[in-house]
């Protein structure tokens, strides 16, 4: 588990960086909570005005006087996009990072296999992940005990739940395209956690475009879907499981077979 | 059984070439010095001898297992020293030493301090601190640490210092003599004829030769550049003659002596005599003597 060690070392700022910046918001936002509970029906009825903006975000469905409502919306934006974000720069580094920096030829030269080194960066990226969702986790019960709410802790379970896959799924995918790639590639790593984004503000904007929702896994962390039937909805999940697993699976076999140039 | 074989070894990137049907064998306890310009395919060769890049067609066996379904025994007995010293920036010195070890799944911790002593090597440093010679000696240091049976070294002495040359080549000498095989890469003619026993040369990707140091060796052509003059001195065996305003240079492959008599006669500003680069020998000396890669040999 040398690489293991290695990869969280290496990780280890950035994965403090980024968990600290969003259990930081997701702090701010469950604590300015109190304080718009007296307004929350005039903005929910402000949102339900606004027609394909709400939509866009998904707010048309949300009821945003209980707390569920409001976190999904809010702090589902910052855990969602800012997890992203961080799956993908993590996932998409992993491997081409050696390359860019000339440090694959001294770990390949080493007496590991290219699974094994495959392996092990792949269970880092998770551990970081896990990590990062065990602060956010931490940070919202914390927050969610000082401001005296009484959450539906089984949705805001499963709302955590689908983005930690989310996070987990493009940062799989990211990780196959970083077998690929012989430089730096945290601007593909960006863009394809920006997409996805997109794509599922496209999906919720039009009935046309609503066949994205099974392409982006921001169409399975959609709250209002979560808390109407009580599950993530496997229909946009499953497409989201086999492309994660496609990414994984493409990893292993570009970079078992892979020039180090 | 050698430490290195190569049979039919052949590379191409897509449609540009790497190596050509290259047939190469190390004895074990060899001290073998892999000589060619750059750009000629010496890395490329290295690197499919390591696993690093996979070949288009032939063999290689390393120590008498082949490499493409006995990588990682193979690379646990090498000890290799890539051309460019490239670590992880933000470790320290002894974090790259021990990851290297760790890697291996040994602990080498007593060799290594001895290593660092011997090359004078900061091991609290930072990687992002360190010169290319100090990278080279961590490079150094990770290659010999775990004691194995075949040093690959490719162009090795590139950026450290000649007290660190000589180290580097008295270190070697020495598991030289414990056993080891020593292959090494390099486009200075100088010390592969110091050090090595048997050399091969590569050229646009073919072996052009390989065979005991003594009988390529012969190589004892010299480059004379002088200023001062535009007229080159009385001599016979001049090669590749430029003038230039007042500057004379030419290959010389002849007497010392004579040289150096010939010289003194010449009103002169300033005279270099330096061993002609690898490139100027293939190009001037070696092409009497060797079939153009292009022919069959």
């Amino acid at each position: 588990m040398t690489i293991f060690k290695h990869e969280l070392r290496q990780g280890w700022t950035m994965l403090f960086i980024w968990s600290g910046i969003i259990a930081f918001m997701l702090g701010i936002c469950i604590g300015i909570y109190p304080e718009m509970t007296d307004q929350m029906e005039d903005i929910s009825m402000m949102f339900a005005d606004m027609g394909g903006f709400s939509a866009a975000f998904g707010m048309d469905r949300i009821n945003f006087g209980e707390f569920t409502g409001f976190f999904s919306v809010e702090c589902g934006n910052i855990l969602g996009l800012g997890g992203a974000f961080f799956a993908a720069l993590t996932g998409i580094s992993a491997l081409a990072k050696e390359e860019r920096e000339h440090t694959a030829e001294f770990l390949l030269t080493h007496p590991v296999s290219r699974s094994a080194i495959v392996s092990q960066k792949l269970l880092a990226i998770e551990t970081q992940i896990i990590i990062l969702n065990g602060v956010s986790i931490a940070i919202t019960a914390l927050s969610v005990l000082a401001i005296k709410e009484t959450p539906d802790t089984q949705s805001l379970t499963l709302l955590f739940l689908s983005y930690f896959i989310l996070q987990t799924e493009i940062a799989a995918i990211c990780f196959g395209v970083s077998a690929f790639l012989h430089s730096s590639g945290l601007g593909i790593g960006l863009g394809i956690a920006a997409l996805f984004y997109f794509l599922n503000i496209i999906a919720n904007l039009s009935e046309n475009a609503a066949f994205l929702k099974y392409i982006t896994p921001f169409g399975y962390t959609e709250g209002a879907d979560i808390f109407a039937n009580g599950c993530i909805e496997g229909r946009y999940l499953f497409p989201g499981l086999v492309l994660g697993i496609l990414g994984i699976a493409a990893a292993f076999y570009q970079y078992g077979k892979k020039d180090i140039l | 059984m050698y430490a290195i074989q190569t049979e039919s070894l052949t590379k191409y990137y897509g449609k540009s070439r790497g190596i050509v049907d290259i047939h190469l064998q190390v004895e074990e306890g060899d001290f073998f010095g892999f000589i060619g310009p750059n750009g000629a395919g010496k890395s490329t060769a290295i690197r499919t001898m390591l696993g690093l890049i996979a070949p288009t067609s032939g063999k290689v066996e390393i120590l008498g297992k082949d490499i493409c379904s006995q990588k990682e025994a193979i690379l646990s007995d090498i000890g290799y020293m890539p051309s460019e010293a490239a670590f992880y920036p933000h470790l320290r010195v002894r974090e790259v030493i021990k990851l290297s070890a760790g890697l291996r799944h040994k602990d080498c911790t007593d060799e290594a301090a001895l290593l660092c002593d011997r090359l004078a090597l900061d091991r609290e440093k930072r990687i992002r601190e360190l010169s290319l010679g100090n990278r080279k000696k961590v490079s150094i240091v990770c290659a010999l640490q775990h004691k194995p049976k075949l040093f690959v070294m490719d162009e090795p002495t590139n950026g450290l210092d000649p007290l660190m040359q000589r180290e580097f080549f008295t270190l070697l000498e020495e598991r030289n003599k414990e056993g080891a095989t020593i292959f090494l890469s390099s486009h200075m003619l100088s010390e592969v004829q110091r050090h090595c026993r048997h050399a091969a040369i590569i050229r646009e990707g073919r072996l052009m030769l390989s065979d005991a140091m003594e009988n390529l060796g012969q190589t004892d052509a010299k480059r004379v550049t002088l200023r001062g003059t535009s007229t080159p001195p009385a001599l016979d065996n001049i090669r590749d003659l430029t003038i230039t305003g007042d500057t004379v240079s030419f290959l010389y492959q002849g007497d010392r002596t004579e040289l150096l008599n010939a010289l003194a006669a010449t009103p002169l500003s300033d005279v270099n005599i330096t061993d002609p680069d690898l490139e100027e020998i293939f190009m001037h000396y070696y092409d009497d003597k060797i079939p153009s890669p292009d022919t069959q040999l």
